[in-house]
């Protein structure tokens, strides 16, 4: 099945004591495709993302990664499948360089324990260059250095250059002036064409419908619609995640009771 | 030199993402001083420092300018720079250790002890490993305390100062009714009390003279054939001389101290050089010191890139005691001696503040290991010319507690500007 996604939760719950954060959600992310998972605050978008990167376990539910049940037991599980989260904070070391931040934790060396620097500098630049950053004046310069939107080209070519398969984007725009979310949104894009799966959360509409190829819409810890970009308008998305129109999509108006 | 530069220039245009390298002697000039009005200011306020350092004692006192004195300051030096490496490292990862200096002191003392003729009589070798092995040991628990129980390193290292100014007593006491230790082996005795003959200066230099430039020329011809962005020709040259300058007036200056007999360059000089070395090579060129200034800049990106946070800073103050055993056994060896005050005086209060005022930034994640050394210059030609002048000890700690207070407000101004032109 060509169109089968490359990640699929099925039937996920979560709850923290009492409250319910996510209830029997499905989400599919495929490659070549960006989803976008949009929700008012406590729709349950974070608790999905953290759960897909074992920050915590689902309470129930299955996750199947490339067709094959996967069982996920921490943040090196998840990199080791070949998924890479972008958060908010974007996790740079602004002291670093660009070179030392895109290799954190993943440094190559030669004899010596040397810190083979050439060889990560090259392997930098091709990374930027694939995914056409041009806006960094040197890899050599402390990521201090840099504006806000070329941070969080770092660290999107920081995922996806271990051979990621999906990436995760969470509020990639939010803290970015109008020119610096354009190269953002333009760089989301060509993740998905090269073949990559992307999934980004945003609470900008307009930025979603911009990038986006299908959106999943959360309320209150549950799936309340997937919809294809092309075929919706943010009138439809807006209802769904503030009314939540559970009987646009065939199947769940059952799931309400 | 220009048409060495073009070649230059040419070998850049190859790469993907335009690399903005300054091509010119002149470029490079001004890219330096618009980052230095950012407020990343580097070494200047120690060249600064120490050329004022240098005109006030030289004019008020010419023999602070006699090589006699200029092998006397090295000697001073050695020390709190051996024990200022460790700080530094302290520094990078933002935290701070108070007892280095009376871990020095234990360091020195345990070595001291375990030579004494006719009772323990251990050779030196096992004496100095014993000691070190001690240091660092007291840095682990440290650092263990520090990290897994999530004290403050203020508050474990403070406790440590007290704890070991008193080991520090009662071992001298206990062991020697006078408090004072005599050292009687010569090989600990040469450590901090020994010097090259001229010719076996100059040979020495002559042998870092072509390493240093040979390794320079092998890396740039390296990144030449990869067609990563080099230096222009001429900054080079003038870097690699001016190194070798500064080194080669050095070793003559200190040649020239033969009054009433012939002295030269320290042994304890290419300790410290060696140390200092081997330090930055770790701090700069290896994946572990890469983690500590990751550690140091972003502990939370550190850990979400796999690092074992607490594995390094554990480490980072294992690494800090050890130097400090390292700079106790050189203040032993210098003093000839130990006695119940071994550690104290001065000693904390330098060492951190040559760490400081070379450069390194209380705030974390930046400076070098080379500031210990630059700082201590700084420090202790400060304390020599106001020794030479025969200033009463009162003044002595008004004048360092001032230098202190003035490298802090630096760090803390070039850091406020650097926030402020985004270069943090």
């Amino acid at each position: 099945m060509p169109d089968s996604p490359l990640l699929q939760l099925k039937g996920v719950s979560k709850h923290f004591g009492a409250v319910q954060a996510l209830a029997q959600v499905d989400f599919n992310a495929r490659e070549g495709e960006v989803m976008a998972l949009v929700g008012d605050n406590g729709a349950g978008k974070s608790t999905l993302i953290k759960g897909v990167a074992g920050i915590y376990p689902f309470d129930e539910g299955e996750i199947f990664f490339d067709g094959t049940k996967v069982n996920i037991h921490g943040p090196r599980d998840v990199a080791s499948l070949g998924i890479e989260i972008v958060y908010q904070d974007l996790a740079l070391a602004d002291n670093l360089d660009v070179v030392a931040n895109m290799f954190l934790g993943r440094e190559r060396t030669t004899s010596f324990w040397r810190l083979n620097e050439v060889s990560m500098e090259r392997a930098c630049l091709e990374t930027l260059e694939s995914l056409s950053v041009t806006t960094i004046r040197s890899v050599r310069q402390a990521v201090a250095s840099l504006s806000g939107g070329q941070r969080q080209a770092i660290a999107v070519a920081k995922a996806v250059m271990w051979n990621s398969r999906l990436v995760i984007l969470d509020e990639p725009t939010a803290a970015l002036g109008v020119a610096q979310t354009r190269q953002v949104l333009d760089l989301v894009r060509r993740l998905a064409d090269k073949g990559l799966a992307v999934v980004i959360i945003s609470h900008n509409l307009h930025d979603i419908f911009e990038v986006s190829d299908r959106i999943t819409v959360l309320r209150l810890g549950r799936k309340v619609a997937e919809l294809v970009a092309k075929e919706t308008s943010q009138q439809e998305v807006v209802q769904a995640i503030t009314a939540g129109t559970l009987d646009t999509v065939p199947g769940m108006a059952e799931a309400r009771t | 030199m220009s048409s060495v530069s073009e070649q230059d220039l040419t070998a850049v245009q190859g790469l993907p993402i335009a690399q903005e390298t300054p091509d010119t002697f002149g470029g490079y000039l001004r890219d330096w001083w618009t980052r230095v009005r950012a407020g990343d200011i580097g070494s200047l306020p120690i060249v600064v420092g120490l050329i004022m350092i240098a005109a006030v004692f030289g004019s008020l006192e010419p023999l602070f300018f006699s090589p006699r004195n200029f092998v006397n300051l090295l000697l001073q030096v050695a020390g709190v720079t051996a024990i200022a490496i460790g700080v530094v490292f302290v520094l990078l990862i933002a935290e701070i250790d108070l007892s280095v200096a009376y871990v020095s002191g234990v360091g020195g003392v345990i070595m001291t002890l375990m030579l004494r003729e006719n009772v323990a009589n251990w050779p030196w070798p096992a004496a100095i490993g014993a000691a070190l092995l001690v240091t660092a040991l007291i840095g682990f628990v440290q650092g263990v305390i520090i990290t897994k129980a999530r004290v403050p390193s203020f508050v474990v290292t403070l406790a440590g100062l007290l704890a070991w100014s008193g080991v520090v007593l009662i071992l001298t006491t206990v062991f020697s009714t006078a408090g004072t230790i005599v050292i009687q082996n010569r090989t600990v005795l040469n450590i901090a009390n020994s010097y090259l003959t001229p010719v076996q200066g100059w040979l020495l230099y002559a042998l870092f003279a072509v390493g240093y430039i040979a390794s320079r020329l092998l890396r740039r011809r390296r990144l030449l054939g990869l067609n990563l962005p080099v230096q222009p020709m001429s900054v080079f040259v003038a870097q690699t001389l001016a190194l070798l300058a500064i080194s080669g007036g050095a070793v003559a200056y200190a040649n020239m101290d033969n009054t009433p007999v012939q002295r030269g360059v320290p042994t304890v000089a290419i300790i410290i050089l060696i140390l200092l070395g081997f330090w930055s090579f770790v701090a700069s060129r290896t994946r572990f010191g890469r983690y500590i200034y990751a550690v140091g800049g972003n502990p939370e990106a550190a850990r979400r890139a796999g690092i074992n946070v607490d594995q390094i800073r554990i480490s980072v103050f294992v690494i800090a005691s050890f130097m400090a055993g390292v700079g106790g056994i050189i203040l032993a060896s210098r003093l000839r001696s130990v006695d119940t005050n071994a550690g104290g005086g001065n000693l904390l209060l330098n060492a951190i503040a040559a760490a400081v005022i070379g450069g390194t930034s209380l705030f974390g994640g930046s400076g070098r290991v080379s500031s210990a050394l630059l700082g201590a210059l700084v420090i202790m030609s400060v304390e020599n010319g106001m020794g030479l002048l025969g200033l009463p000890s009162g003044v002595k700690f008004v004048v360092n507690g001032a230098v202190l207070l003035a490298a802090v407000l630096v760090d803390s101004f070039s850091r406020r500007s650097r926030e402020s032109s985004g270069i943090a």
